[in-house]
């Protein structure tokens, strides 16, 4: 839970998801849910000359199981809360 | 007034059942952005599905589940190659287990019309490796 919260505090952010199948796509997060499934608006593919599959795309559905990293504006990072949090969530309470 | 928002039939269904219980209103708007990034959006809309094979898969959404699975209509796929154009395979009526889906971009037409696709050349994409 402690991530969806996480990841819900980030909507609007311009954020970079990597997938599994070494796609990476840049977009601003709109949502995220209980399986950490992404969709972001205004969407482009870092590598457009490699990757023309989805040039037509603009708003798109991110599947969380084919999630390998999201990249995040390092304003967004709060490391001290996020310490606390996790700390918190590994001794059970 | 309540009936006003509801536009689904599940929507009418609880409006029914809340001003049974005295409510009288409910932002449909913002119950959908709590429910998270779903599909509904794109319901009857084309869309373009990446699958964890690498496939890449046009057509209309027809339905879908909390497992993502989806049900297209009118569904062809795009098949690339680094030889020649895109070709296109038409498949019709395809459902498609969420497990085997990496993502489903809402498909702009007038983006997509303006691709010369017998021009675009690219390797497949690679499959997903968990």
């Amino acid at each position: 839970m402690l991530f969806f919260s996480y990841f819900k505090d980030l909507v609007g952010r311009e954020v970079t998801v990597e997938l599994k199948n070494d796609l990476a796509i840049r977009g601003t997060l709109h949502s995220v849910d209980q399986y950490l499934n992404i969709k972001l608006e205004n969407t482009r593919v870092v590598d457009q000359d490699k990757y023309p599959h989805m040039l037509s795309v603009r708003n798109c559905f991110i599947r969380g199981s084919v999630v390998r990293y999201v990249q995040l504006p390092p304003e967004g990072v709060d490391i001290e809360l996020l310490h606390d949090a996790t700390r918190r969530e590994a001794r059970g309470g | 007034m309540l009936h006003l928002f509801a536009r689904t039939q599940k929507q009418k269904k609880l409006v029914h059942n809340l001003s049974c219980r005295g409510v009288s209103h409910i932002d449909f708007g913002s119950l959908k952005m709590s429910g998270g990034p779903g599909l509904e959006s794109l319901v009857d809309q084309t869309i373009s599905v990446i699958t964890n094979d690498g496939r890449n898969i046009v057509g209309v959404l027809k339905g879908f589940d909390q497992a993502t699975n989806i049900i297209l209509d009118e569904s062809h796929e795009r098949v690339y190659s680094t030889k020649e154009g895109v070709q296109q395979l038409v498949l019709g009526l395809y459902i498609i287990r969420g497990d085997n889906i990496s993502v489903v971009g809402e498909l702009d037409e007038d983006l997509d019309a303006h691709l010369d696709l017998s021009k675009l050349r690219a390797h497949p994409l690679k499959p997903v490796i968990h």
